[in-house]
C-alpha cells in the first residue's frame, strides 16, 4: 500500500513542484505547520476581476514528499475553481484528486496544504463528509 | 549485577506477545523503544491477575482485598527504591509519567524557590518535558534560562560548565541520556561540580532514557530529583516516578490535593500526609503500578549490565552499517562509549516521514520527526530526523533488516 503511495506522481510533484513561490498582490495568504515534524506550507492566492474565481495559487515551504506533492497538486486543482465550489471541496475530494492511496498515518501530511488554503481563504471546513 | 536468567536474545523476544504477529506480511521489527517499549507476558499477566483476584482501592479499605492490593502497591514502591538505590521508599513518589514528575518539581519546589534574577541551567539536548516547564516558571518569576552547549561530537560541553555556574543558578536540570543523540551525560561528575561551585543549587535529572537501559544509583549520582517513566521500561503507561531527597520533599508544598494526600481535614483547613503520599492525591494507577513491579522483576532477572551491553553491541553494529551507506548522516556520538541505543539519522534528502512510511511497509517501526526536541534539531540544522532505537528484545537481525530497508528506500527515491 505504501509503495503505491509513492507512485511516480508523488515523486514527480515532490521533486519538481508546480506553482512554487508567492502570488504578488495576493487576496489571501496563510502559513501552517505540522507540529509532529515541523513541516510548514505557505499558500497565497489571487482571484479574478469578479473576485469569485481563483486565478493564481502558489505555495512555498518545506515538507515531506507527500506534503509537497499535495501542495503542488492542490495549486493545480483549485486554480479556476469558484470560491463557492471550494467551500464544498472536502478532504476526501482532495485525496481523490491526488490520485494515489494515502495511508491513514500520512493524511495529516496530505491535508496540510488544503488546510492552509482554507485558512488563507477563510473557508470553513465542510464537516459533513471527510 | 549478575544475570540470573541466561536466555539467548531471540528467546527474550519470545517473551513479548506482540512479536507473534506480522506487519504488512513481515515480522515486526520494533525500533521505537525510546518512545515507548513493548510489554512482556509477565507484565500483562500481573495486571490481569490483579484484576481477576485481588483488586480493590489502596490505603482505604479494612477488608482483605484492599489490604492485599495496598501491600502489593507499596511493595512496588520498595522495588523501585531498591532498583535505583534510593535511600528510602518514602522518597519514591508515583506520578503519571516523567513529564508529570518534572512538572511536580516545577510547580512546587520551583514556585517556592525560584525568584526574579535567578538562573535555571539546562542543556541544549533536553526533551521538551525538561524544557517547557522551566520556560513557564522562568517567565512567571522573571528568572533566566541558560544552556550547557553540545560539542561537535554531540556530547555535552562540560568545559563550558564552570563559566555557566554563576551564583544566580538555583536549579540545574539535565537529561541523563539524550532521546535523540543517544549521548549519556556524566551526571555524577556534573553534580559534583555544581555542589562545589554553587552549593545552593538543586539538581534535577531526567532519567526517562537511562533507568530503562542501565543501572543507576541515587546515592552515587547524588541528584536532588530524578524522574522516569514505567512505560519506557516494559511497564504499563500512566505510571511515572519522581525520586527526591527527603529534606527537599518535606519542605515542598503539595502538588495536587484531595484524597489520600491528607493527614487531617476540617472545613477550613488541612494537614498533609507523610511522604511519599503527600504528593499522591486521589486514587493512583494501581494496576499500572503492579505491572510496573513485574517489569522491574523482568529487567532484574536479565540483569541491567547485560541489557546495556547488548544494546551497545546493537548500536555499534547499526552505526557501522549505517555509516557505510552513502548519504546517511548520523546525529550522535560515533563511539559507543557513554552512548545508548537511540540512533538518529538522515538519508540524503529523503524526508523522515517518507522514510518511516517506506520502512513501515517492510514491517519496521521507527520514529520520524523532532522527537520532542525541536530546539535541538534547530541546533543540528535539520527540521527533523529518523530515529531507530534498541532495547533488550531487539536482535542483530533487526539491525540488518533496517539496513536492507534503508537501501530499498534509497532505490525508491532514486538517491
Amino acid at each position: 500500500m505504501t509503495f503505491d503511495m509513492y507512485r511516480q506522481i508523488i515523486i514527480d510533484h515532490a521533486k519538481k513542484p508546480k506553482n512554487v513561490g508567492t502570488v504578488k498582490q495576493a487576496d489571501g495568504q496563510a502559513e501552517r505547520n505540522n507540529p509532529l515534524c515541523g513541516d510548514r506550507i505557505m499558500i497565497s492566492y489571487r482571484t479574478d476581476k469578479t473576485k469569485k474565481k481563483l486565478q493564481e495559487v502558489k505555495f512555498d515551504g518545506a515538507g515531506c514528499s507527500i506534503a509537497k506533492a499535495a501542495a503542488s497538486i492542490l495549486t493545480e486543482k483549485v486554480t479556476g475553481k469558484s470560491m463557492a465550489e471550494l467551500k464544498k471541496y472536502t478532504d476526501d475530494d482532495f485525496i481523490k484528486d491526488m490520485g494515489v492511496p494515502i495511508t491513514p498515518a500520512r493524511r495529516k501530511c496530505a491535508l496540510l496544504a488544503l488546510e492552509t488554503f482554507r485558512q488563507a481563504a477563510h473557508v470553513e471546513k465542510d464537516n459533513h463528509k471527510h | 549485577m549478575t544475570p540470573l536468567v541466561k536466555k539467548s536474545w531471540p528467546k527474550i523476544k519470545a517473551d513479548f506477545p506482540i512479536f507473534y504477529q506480522k506487519v504488512n506480511g513481515q515480522p515486526l521489527v520494533f525500533l521505537d523503544s525510546t518512545a515507548s517499549t513493548q510489554k512482556p507476558q509477565s507484565v500483562i499477566n500481573a495486571v490481569k491477575e490483579l484484576y481477576e483476584t485481588y483488586y480493590a482501592n489502596v490505603h482505604r479499605g479494612i477488608y482483605m482485598l484492599s489490604e492485599k492490593s495496598s501491600e502489593a502497591y507499596e511493595l512496588v514502591r520498595q522495588k523501585v527504591a531498591d532498583f535505583i538505590h534510593a535511600p528510602s521508599a518514602s522518597e519514591v513518589i508515583f506520578t503519571r509519567n516523567a513529564t508529570e514528575s518534572i512538572n511536580l518539581v516545577a510547580y512546587t519546589w520551583g514556585r517556592q524557590n525560584i525568584a526574579q534574577g535567578d538562573v535555571i541551567l539546562l542543556t541544549e539536548m533536553e526533551h521538551h518535558a525538561n524544557l517547557v516547564p522551566w520556560q513557564l516558571l522562568a517567565k512567571e518569576k522573571g528568572a533566566r534560562l541558560s544552556f550547557i552547549p553540545i560539542t561537535k561530537d554531540f556530547r555535552l560541553d562540560v568545559a563550558a560548565l564552570d563559566s555557566l555556574l554563576v551564583k544566580q543558578v538555583k536549579l540545574v536540570a539535565l537529561t541523563h541520556m539524550s532521546n535523540v543523540l543517544g549521548t549519556i551525560n556524566p551526571v555524577k561528575k556534573i553534580i559534583k561540580q555544581v555542589r562545589k561551585k554553587v552549593p545552593q543549587a538543586v539538581v534535577l535529572v531526567d532519567g526517562a532514557q537511562s533507568v530503562p537501559h542501565f543501572a543507576v544509583d541515587m546515592k552515587d549520582i547524588d541528584a536532588d530529583f530524578y524522574a522516569f517513566s514505567s512505560h519506557k521500561m516494559l511497564g504499563p503507561t500512566g505510571v511515572g516516578v519522581l525520586y527526591g531527597k527527603r529534606e527537599l520533599l518535606e519542605r515542598m508544598p503539595p502538588f495536587m490535593t484531595g484524597g489520600d494526600m491528607i493527614a487531617q481535614v476540617t472545613y477550613q483547613d488541612a494537614q498533609w500526609n507523610d511522604l511519599p503520599w503527600k504528593f499522591e492525591a486521589g486514587t493512583p494507577n494501581i494496576a499500572g503500578t503492579i505491572g510496573f513491579g513485574a517489569a522491574i522483576d523482568y529487567l532484574q532477572a536479565i540483569g541491567m549490565d547485560r541489557i546495556f551491553s547488548h544494546e551497545q553491541d546493537l548500536t555499534a553494529l547499526a552505526i557501522k552499517e549505517l555509516s557505510a551507506i552513502p548519504g546517511i548522516v548520523i546525529y550522535g556520538p560515533r563511539e559507543v562509549k557513554d552512548r545508548g541505543g537511540a540512533v538518529a539519522f538522515s538519508v540524503s534528502d529523503i524526508h523522515p516521514h517518507d522514510l518511516a512510511s517506506i520502512l513501515d511497509e517492510q514491517g519496521i517501526a521507527v520514529r520520524a520527526g523532532h522527537h520532542c526536541a525541536q530546539p535541538l534539531h534547530e541546533k543540528l540544522g535539520v527540521e527533523s530526523t529518523t530515529r531507530a532505537s534498541f532495547y533488550l528484545y531487539n536482535t542483530e537481525s533487526d539491525v540488518m533488516s533496517l539496513v536492507a530497508a534503508l537501501k530499498k528506500a534509497k532505490e525508491i527515491f532514486n538517491v
